[in-house]
């Protein structure tokens, strides 16, 4: 609901010949690029233009935090990233691909592949087990079961659940929960880790953990983009962009730097 | 005013009609078309594993789409076989004479007419059926002699050979009598023209007969017996499905009876069959043949008692209306039946797709295809219903079985299905749930997995 939310647009400013903005850092080929996006959602007569021009540039390795109040359009960018939605004006790369108007199926092929998607509230089927879970992402790859499950106990040791394997979601913690999803979300072998509050269930201890485990996937050579509100999540990432009211804020970390709003720690 | 306005309310009717059923079809094409795109999931072991883990999981609502579809097509595989058995045993009942045949007995006047006064003993002769077997339109008739002072004062003479003797009832009859019955001749022929122009000693007759008269494993043909003190040769031998009682006859020609036991010429009875003719055509026919009587032996052609008639094409017609109506009555409630199984497994299906909103969610985001989604819940439908509707078929038929072989009342006698009208009710309900799901599959399909999975 949070994207229907007021953000009352006068104008809909249309995409004009403008270069495309901040180039690749670091060297290293953009995973992911967008160049003046634009979303409006129609609600009755009105037109809510929930993505203004937005520009972003996600080098590949990178470790990005997506920062905003609720209706600032987090969740639509998210949508889009993820290929969950369209949008009606500008360029979405995801490596080389042009990521518009894609096919459902084409699309759900893209999710498949490239991206792993990590949740706040986890998303883990409950009539499903730990492994059949982490492994439900090779179903769609058409893997056969006894490959799958191979993997997944793998993967499940990989975030140290190992001896879980056989137990229902419903038997685990919130953070064991968080960390079968995030093996879920690896299992594919993705180019991009889209997580959406990933911690935003857990207490602060777990969520230390579940960032640890973060840190770590993106030391493995993952691009791992962190949708948050939370400024803990964010200074444990390398670079926080920030969105309100649908504009990417540009100026105080359009740069290299790390270093962001050193006090506001302790204000959470 | 009215009528226009009615006019009206048919177009918009068919109008509505129409609509839906393009609509139908439309999401039928398209189901069809993600069946094909996604054929590999139907042979798909993992697939059906997926699928049988989520009928297992919500057993409440297996157990729900189940009950409503197997009785949906239990109650309509029930009532159509009962309306079955009710025309089969309509037709039963009727077996023993002739759908289509007429009846004309001599009887006493009961109106005084001509100069004769009432209560004047009618009889017929052989000139009558030399005359009424010309009226077009019928195509069988037969005359028949009562031979007169039997064991009980009617038919029923003694038959003997040998040592043994017994009372059989005698009809001596043309041969197209046969028309009239349900014989099936189970040795030899039945009468022949022959026999009434030869005024033959032959005699037809029914198993028990053979079977009290001669040994077993004795062929009867060929053989004597002796028919209220005049000899006969057996020349066949009948069965007849309605039963014992029909099978104690013996058949004689007509002519021999009315030389042997001083009959003359003779007659107490017309048989006739009247084709394919409808009630009014067979009245015609009736009122024809009633006329000349009338007019020969100078009686009122209204007169209801000089001649008794007793017309089976009306009182076949007359039933065959009202079995008629009882089955298309019981049709009907079989249909609401069924329908009310559609709508109710579509609810379920329905509930059940939104139930996993969620679910559908995780797999699109992990990489499920939507057709693939729609499909998968299209799989669970059908398979649901086609168990539940064999179930209920087979219940349905079980039943009926039992209901036949309980033999409850004359009125139902073989109750059946046609197997295709029971497989094409199941397979209705199969596309049914394939529809129910593929709506609401369709919809869920569309969810944005962002979304779906955001409320908690």
């Amino acid at each position: 609901m949070a994207r229907r939310q007021s953000r009352d647009v006068a104008g809909m400013s249309h995409e004009s010949h403008v270069a495309p903005s901040s180039d690749t850092r670091y060297g290293d080929p953009a995973v992911l690029r967008l160049v003046k996006v634009n979303k409006y959602y129609r609600v009755g007569t009105h037109s809510l233009h929930v993505l203004q021009d937005v520009d972003l540039d996600i080098a590949d390795g990178e470790f990005v935090a997506i920062m905003g109040a609720s209706g600032s359009g987090k969740s639509t960018l998210l949508n889009i990233l993820g290929i969950l939605d369209d949008y009606e004006a500008g360029e979405y790369y995801l490596g080389d691909t042009l990521i518009r108007g894609l096919s459902e199926s084409r699309a759900a092929h893209y999710r498949n592949r490239f991206i792993g998607f990590v949740f706040q509230s986890f998303n883990l089927l409950p009539f499903k087990t730990a492994l059949e879970n982490v492994a439900l992402p090779l179903y769609y790859q058409g893997i056969t079961r006894r490959k799958r499950n191979q993997i997944a106990m793998q993967y499940l040791e990989r975030v140290g659940l190992r001896d879980w394997a056989d137990h229902l979601p419903s038997e685990m913690s919130g953070g064991q929960k968080q960390r079968v999803a995030i093996a879920r979300a690896l299992i594919g072998k993705p180019r991009l880790i889209l997580a959406d509050e990933p911690t935003g269930a857990l207490d602060s201890e777990t969520s230390q953990q579940i960032m640890d485990l973060m840190s770590e996937i993106h030391r493995t050579g993952i691009t791992v983009l962190v949708v948050t509100h939370d400024q803990d999540v964010a200074a444990r990432t390398q670079r926080t962009i920030r969105l309100r009211d649908g504009k990417v804020l540009g100026a105080d970390d359009a740069g290299f730097s790390h270093p962001r709003i050193p006090v506001t720690t302790a204000a959470t | 005013m009215v009528v226009a306005f009615l006019l009206l309310l048919g177009l918009f009717v068919v109008l509505a009609v129409l609509v839906l059923v393009v609509f139908l079809v439309i999401a039928t094409l398209q189901m069809i078309r993600i069946a094909i795109g996604q054929w590999r999931d139907v042979v798909s072991l993992d697939r059906w594993g997926e699928v049988f883990s989520t009928i297992g999981r919500n057993k409440l609502r297996t157990a729900l789409t189940t009950i409503s579809v197997a009785w949906g097509i239990f109650v309509l595989v029930f009532l159509l076989g009962l309306g079955r058995g009710l025309d089969h045993g309509m037709r039963h009942n009727f077996a023993r004479e002739a759908t289509n045949g007429v009846w004309v007995m001599a009887n006493k006047t009961s109106v005084a007419h001509g100069g004769y006064d009432v209560g004047r003993k009618l009889m017929f002769d052989n000139r009558d059926y030399e005359r009424e077997k010309k009226i077009p339109g019928i195509d069988h008739i037969s005359g028949q002699f009562f031979i007169r002072g039997g064991a009980f004062g009617g038919g029923e003479m003694m038959t003997k050979r040998g040592g043994k003797a017994n009372v059989f009832q005698i009809n001596a009859v043309h041969p197209d009598a046969a028309y009239f019955e349900q014989h099936d001749m189970v040795a030899g022929r039945y009468l022949n023209d022959d026999d009434i122009r030869h005024r033959r000693k032959a005699v037809v007759v029914g198993r028990p007969v053979v079977q009290f008269l001669f040994e077993p494993g004795e062929d009867p043909i060929g053989q004597w017996v002796e028919v209220a003190g005049v000899p006969f040769q057996v020349v066949g031998v009948f069965g007849d499905s309605r039963g014992a009682e029909q099978e104690r006859q013996l058949y004689i020609p007509v002519s021999t009876a009315q030389l042997a036991y001083n009959g003359g010429d003779k007659l107490g009875l017309f048989a006739f069959t009247v084709g394919n003719s409808g009630p009014a055509e067979t009245q015609a026919i009736i009122d024809t043949f009633v006329g000349d009587l009338a007019e020969r032996y100078n009686f009122d052609p209204s007169d209801k008692q000089a001649v008794r008639v007793h017309n089976n094409v009306e009182q076949f017609s007359r039933f065959q209306m009202l079995f008629l109506i009882i089955s298309l009555f019981v049709t009907l409630i079989g249909l609401g039946t069924l329908a009310a199984g559609v709508v109710g497994v579509s609810n379920i299906m329905m509930i059940a797709v939104k139930e996993r909103t969620k679910e559908i969610g995780v797999r699109k985001a992990l990489g499920a295809t939507p057709r693939s989604i729609i499909f998968m819940i299209i799989q669970e439908a059908v398979f649901l219903t086609g168990v539940a509707g064999l179930l209920g078929l087979a219940g349905g038929v079980a039943m009926l079985e039992l209901v036949g072989a309980a033999n409850l009342t004359d009125f139902i006698y073989n109750p059946s299905i046609d197997l295709k009208i029971g497989i094409a009710a199941t397979l209705f309900l199969i596309f049914a749930g394939a529809l129910a799901g593929y709506f609401p599959a369709r919809a869920a399909a569309r969810v944005n997995p962002i979304h779906a999975l955001r409320d908690q």
